[in-house]
């Protein structure tokens, strides 16, 4: 039992180290074509990741990614492919900057009121793509593309006007530009830098690590009890493995599809929270391309809640320690969109080759231990 | 007459099951050969090894004397050989003429497809072998049989001279069966050589001229027709020492568990799929439902479980009207299911067996508790499994394996096992030993006659009609979606409950 467990940690490791390793050894190869010296490039970015300031960086980067990987991944539990995350955060982070101006509320229940409509807005959002695939069969990858499109160019375009700041400058007397009203202080999820200084030395430089870390660890540690604990993420599984048997089994397929839906917007719904913290309220400079980048993430991490964890980190050290390279000029920058993209088509295939070996695996132990029997 | 196909010595082994065993085949040229056996005898293994879909871990297979083996259906097109498959190929969409040359389109200069030289090419196979159908009409409006006819032409089109009929009897009515089989006598005329797969005893010994019948994965006998009966090919087919379904005393106690009133289920084209079905089972008794594959079986099944909508009728369990429940509260009220494909319907391949053992119900005690059942139950799943794995003897190393590493028998024993211990009140069988081997039949048989004795009211579909006939107290047969025969089985045959299901009883009767 216990060298089996072993074995299969083992085999859940190796496709993803397997392919990080390819896809260093394969940018390595861009990189001498380039003209650069991979070694040099590598060993910048180790060193500008080493540091305490910089690390802040990659974890405030890795918790959107992390929230939205999950968002996906609920989708993809249920063979659902939620590309609309891109939309879903992005109206859910304006709505819930509007209301959260607009109220004053003690700081634990306008902080609860902004993650709340946030959620709702998201859920809400995604739940028009459900519908639409229930009642009228339309597939999701289709509905929620047109819905980005709608979200972003669309409503936010013309929310962001109709929201427009009354004031030009903010109580700092900076100038505020386009972008909805301040939200107060308290509404503001405050930086946690104190929970990381336990451990380490003080963090320097104006940097802030987000509290929306917690947030994002709450998501996981709840998307692994609703999946694999409640019956409804039984459900959920069931008939992403397969529709026939679940719906046999009594599980209501179009009820699951809708729930699934909804529930990945509502956790979509919070990927733009750390940037509300950040900036105070919602501007054209919000940060964009964290939806389509959770369903690389959740890609990378098996749809599940550590591995995604895992995929979130990596491409935030690999977003944030490459803009080192620019300062010491020893690679170009774009060199790490390359990496991503080598380690998720690796990834995806690695993964295949482990899968179809562990199939493999079972069915001859399953075969040797009725051959035993029979010699008996 | 030499020697068209010779396969000597042919051994596949799938994990847990050994599916040919030394298979010895010789197919002359120019006859119409019968491979026959039950289901999971081995035939659709050792045709999807002669048709190159699989390749064979033991063996050597000649094509007119010349050693061969082949790696892909391709290499065996290109040899000669075609498949006629039991499940059409065919886009809809497309004309006859289109369908015939998709993937060997003739071509023009700039790659351009040459219709001209292909309906001229049609025509020719059409005529060298008397078939015939309008290239120009589109495959959705053909009927099943002329359906066919355009898989065998696309099949002799692309120059095939042995070609294996997969079950080509099963989707088909008598008329077209006979329509068929007319067809196939032209083709060997014509020089064609065939091999029939089948399991019903009339159509093989009508047709062939030899037949080669396959148990447990070996080579049983090869017998020529004139010589046997259609006794003689079923004890072959079943083996002497096979346990014989047979039923104790009724313990039939006149309570209804399930009833259906003049249920229809309709069809996307407004035929009745279903039509008028009215039907009781008492506790404590087996019904039997008999009919050729198609004739309403399925959406019975459906409507029953709750996956299929009922447009007329009503459909009650243990008194209480079921007709509008959702599928869940059906099976939380004590509907049993075993589906008739374990793996379509009956499996989440991919999960562990403790989560299989869980599906139909998890909303229920031990899978699942807390507030309204909300949580599963890991530690009382894998304690029911466990239970389930030891009562119903599934063979695995352990529960966490996933069910793909199981083979068909141990999944099919798994499956009735979770239906049997959430002690249903009705059980809805859906061919609950196809394909599973003679041992597991066995033990499936046993489970479902103890829990007849317990008082569990048995619905039983198959196809198997001994298994139909040796089970049940009673049995219906099933025709174009109408009821047409209510029979007592210990009054009949699997010949005349035969007659029955073809239609062709009834005709006499009328």
């Amino acid at each position: 039992m216990n060298s089996s467990m072993i074995r299969r940690i083992g085999l859940a490791l190796a496709a993803p180290t397997a392919a990080v390793l390819f896809a260093t050894i394969a940018s390595s190869i861009f990189l001498v074509i380039a003209g650069s010296n991979p070694f040099t490039a590598y060993g910048d970015m180790f060193e500008y990741g080493s540091r305490l300031e910089i690390q802040v960086d990659i974890l405030n980067r890795a918790t959107p990614l992390y929230i939205s990987g999950v968002a996906a991944a609920i989708g993809f539990r249920m063979n659902l492919f939620n590309i609309g995350v891109e939309g879903q955060y992005r109206l859910a982070a304006i709505v819930a900057a509007y209301v959260g101006a607009s109220v004053s509320l003690p700081a634990f229940f306008h902080i609860a009121l902004i993650l709340i409509v946030a959620m709702l807005v998201g859920g809400a959002y995604a739940g028009v793509a459900g519908v639409l695939k229930v009642s009228r069969g339309v597939n999701e990858v289709i509905s929620t593309i047109m819905l980005n499109a709608i979200a972003i160019s669309g409503l936010i375009a013309w929310l962001v006007r109709e929201w427009q700041a009354g004031g030009t400058v903010d109580a700092t007397g900076a100038n505020l530009g386009i972008g909805t009203e301040p939200i107060d202080e308290s509404g503001l999820i405050p930086n946690i830098n104190s929970w990381l200084e336990l451990f380490t030395r003080e963090i320097g430089k104006g940097k802030e690590l987000t509290g929306v870390l917690l947030v994002a660890v709450a998501v996981g540690v709840l998307y692994h009890i609703v999946l694999n604990r409640t019956r409804f993420g039984f459900d959920l599984r069931a008939t992403g493995i397969n529709p026939f048997a679940a719906r046999a089994g009594g599980v209501n397929d179009k009820r699951m599809v809708l729930g699934a839906m909804v529930l990945s917007g509502v956790v979509a719904g919070l990927v733009g929270m750390a940037e509300i913290a950040k900036l105070g309220r919602f501007n054209p400079n919000f940060v964009g391309n964290l939806g389509f980048a959770g369903i690389a993430v959740a890609l990378l991490g098996r749809n599940h809640p550590g591995g995604i964890a895992i995929g979130a980190l990596l491409f935030a050290f690999l977003d944030t320690a490459s803009g080192v390279l620019q300062v010491t000029g020893s690679a170009s920058r774009e060199i790490v969109f390359i990496m991503q993209g080598i380690i998720l088509l690796a990834a995806v295939i690695a993964y295949e080759v482990v899968q179809r070996y562990r199939i493999r695996e079972e069915a001859r132990m399953a075969s040797t231990l009725l051959a035993g029997e029979a010699e008996e | 007459m030499t020697n068209a196909i010779e396969l000597i010595g042919i051994t596949k082994r799938f994990p847990g099951v050994l599916a040919n065993d030394n298979v010895n085949l010789t197919v002359k040229e120019g006859e119409i050969h019968a491979v026959c056996g039950e289901n999971g005898a081995g035939k659709s293994t050792l045709m999807k090894i002669l048709y190159g879909m699989q390749p064979a871990d033991e063996g050597v297979m000649r094509l007119f004397g010349r050693e061969l083996s082949f790696s892909s259906p391709n290499d065996a097109i290109d040899a000669g050989i075609g498949m006629v498959h039991q499940h059409f190929m065919l886009a809809n969409q497309l004309t006859v003429l289109e369908n015939v040359i998709l993937g060997a389109e003739p071509t023009k200069s700039a790659g351009l497809i040459n219709f001209d030289e292909a309906s001229s090419h049609l025509e020719e196979v059409g005529k060298a072998y008397g078939l015939t159908v309008d290239p120009n009409d589109l495959v959705e409006t053909l009927e099943v049989g002329e359906r066919q006819r355009v898989e065998i032409i696309k099949v002799l089109y692309r120059g095939a001279k042995v070609l294996i009929f997969d079950e080509p009897t099963a989707v088909l009515v008598p008329q077209e069966v006979e329509e068929l089989f007319r067809n196939m006598r032209e083709l060997k005329a014509n020089g064609a050589t065939i091999i029939f797969i089948d399991h019903k005893l009339e159509e093989v010994l009508e047709i062939a001229d030899t037949i080669t019948v396959l148990r447990q994965g070996k080579t049983v006998a090869t017998v020529k027709p004139q010589n046997v009966t259609a006794t003689d090919l079923a004890e072959l087919m079943v083996g002497s020492e096979l346990p014989k379904p047979q039923i104790s005393e009724s313990s039939n106690n006149n309570t209804i568990a399930l009833a259906l009133e003049e249920v229809s289920v309709l069809g996307d084209d407004e035929r009745p799929l279903v039509d008028d079905v009215s039907l009781s089972v008492n506790k404590g008794q087996i019904v039997g439902i008999a009919g050729v594959e198609g004739n309403g079986q399925h959406e019975l099944v459906g409507a029953i479980l709750g996956t299929q909508e009922i447009d007329s009728g009503s459909i009650s369990l243990m008194g209480e009207d079921i007709s509008n429940q959702s599928v869940r509260d059906r099976r939380e009220s004590g509907l049993g299911y075993v589906p008739q494909d374990r793996q379509d319907e009956g499996l989440l391949l991919t999960a562990p067996l403790w989560e299989n053992a869980a599906l139909g119900h998890q909303t229920l005690r031990p899978f699942s508790n807390g507030w309204r059942q909300w949580f599963i139950d890991k530690v009382g799943s894998r304690s029911q499994t466990e239970m389930i794995r030891e009562k119903f003897d599934v063979r695995t190393p352990n529960i966490d394996v996933s069910a793909h590493a199981l083979s068909g028998g141990n999944q099919q024993k798994l499956i009735v096992g979770r239906e049997m211990v959430a002690q249903p009140s009705v059980l809805v069988a859906s061919h609950p030993t196809r394909g599973i081997d003679v041992g597991a039949q066995a033990s499936v048989w046993q489970q479902i006659r103890d829990a007849r004795s317990a008082g569990l009211a048995t619905l039983l579909i198959s196809a198997d009609l001994d298994e139909l006939i040796g089970l049940s107290d009673s049995i219906v047969v099933m025709f174009r979606g109408k009821i047409v025969a209510r029979l007592n089985p210990s009054e009949i045959n699997p010949r005349s409950l035969g007659a029955f299901m073809t239609g062709a009883a009834l005709e006499t009767e009328s």
